[in-house]
């Protein structure tokens, strides 16, 4: 492969820009479905934090 | 009513029956899984396809294997701006909420693909042309629709009530796809460095059915991977938004209820 390095960082950026947006957006869901639970449950005062 | 104002209200009412946040959630949940499975799969299928199993160009050699991470990133530049124009045109035809979250969601996560199409672009051009870079239409086309994200992104979150910054991004969304049919048909109206398109709807690909498979496991699975990325960032903002609308509700109580003469004299 002559062209190696070009391909190499081809993929290693795509993968990496598509590995950030994923976790990205994993994290975020993830902390807004926490905190919308919280604040949902029955019975609980709704404070603002 | 004149027929084209029954019309429109007509397909309002279709959109908004999937307006409610509480049906766009449960919907989103059960849809995430489909997206985000099958993107996973796919786009790992077609890469490893793409780089041990298709064969070398005669011409490029091994560099051609660039061409199953750009070709579907320069697709989804494209498409992932023609959704955020369908959003514009929701947004300002029909005011659907849903179609602003969408917006401010798609925005980033397009610039950002426009942004690796525009690398490994580059990254395909310096071994082949000898440049990184030529100011030739289909690049320079493609630039301006990084610009027009960047300009989408930054319009949007500009202004302190947030629905003035959605009708100016909704009109800028609109205007900016005029950059679409460039993009489609720079290679043709214009003498470019670029190659033409390999893939057409009338005519049989130019190329060979064993680089035509991998692209198109890239293809569809970058796609669902950008659906299951908007999905998920659009359920965090319905979610933020309920939060943010409970907890303006529940200071709106506290503060009736501290102050009660101050409110009963306001009424």
């Amino acid at each position: 492969m002559t062209h190696l390095p070009y391909i190499v960082a081809a993929y290693g950026l795509t993968l990496g820009v598509a590995a950030i947006l994923s976790v990205n957006a994993t994290i975020r869901l993830r902390q807004a479905r926490k905190r919308l639970a919280a604040i949902e449950q029955p019975g609980r005062t709704r404070r603002p934090s | 009513m004149n027929a084209t104002q029954s019309l429109t209200a007509r397909t309002g009412n279709l959109f908004h029956r999937y307006a409610n946040p509480g049906r766009f959630l449960r919907m989103g949940a059960k849809l995430q899984p489909w997206l985000t499975w099958p993107a996973l799969a796919l786009s790992a299928a077609g890469i490893v396809c793409g780089l041990f199993f298709s064969p070398a160009d005669w011409q490029q050699g091994d560099s051609v294997r660039i061409m199953y991470v750009h070709v579907p990133t320069a697709w989804l530049a494209s498409s992932g701006y023609m959704a955020l124009a369908v959003c514009s045109l929701l947004s300002l035809v029909w005011r659907h909420p849903l179609a602003d979250l969408a917006a401010v969601e798609i925005g980033p996560v397009g610039a950002a693909i426009t942004a690796v199409c525009l690398a490994t672009g580059s990254l395909w051009g310096k071994p082949m042309w000898g440049t990184w870079w030529v100011w030739d239409a289909r690049l320079t086309s493609v630039l301006v629709l990084f610009f027009l994200y960047l300009g989408h992104i930054a319009l949007i979150r500009a202004f302190d009530e947030p629905q003035r910054g959605y009708r100016a991004a909704a009109i800028l969304g609109l205007a900016g796809a005029i950059d679409l049919p460039i993009i489609k048909f720079s290679v043709q109206w214009w003498n470019t460095l670029h190659q033409p398109d390999s893939i057409t709807v009338t005519g049989a690909p130019t190329m060979s059915t064993s680089m035509l498979w991998p692209l198109g496991l890239t293809t569809l699975g970058f796609t669902l991977g950008f659906g299951a990325i908007v999905l998920a960032r659009l359920r965090a903002s319905v979610m933020e938004s309920r939060i943010r609308t409970i907890l303006a509700a529940s200071r709106g109580r506290q503060s009736a209820q501290t102050n009660p003469q101050t409110d009963s004299a306001a009424v």
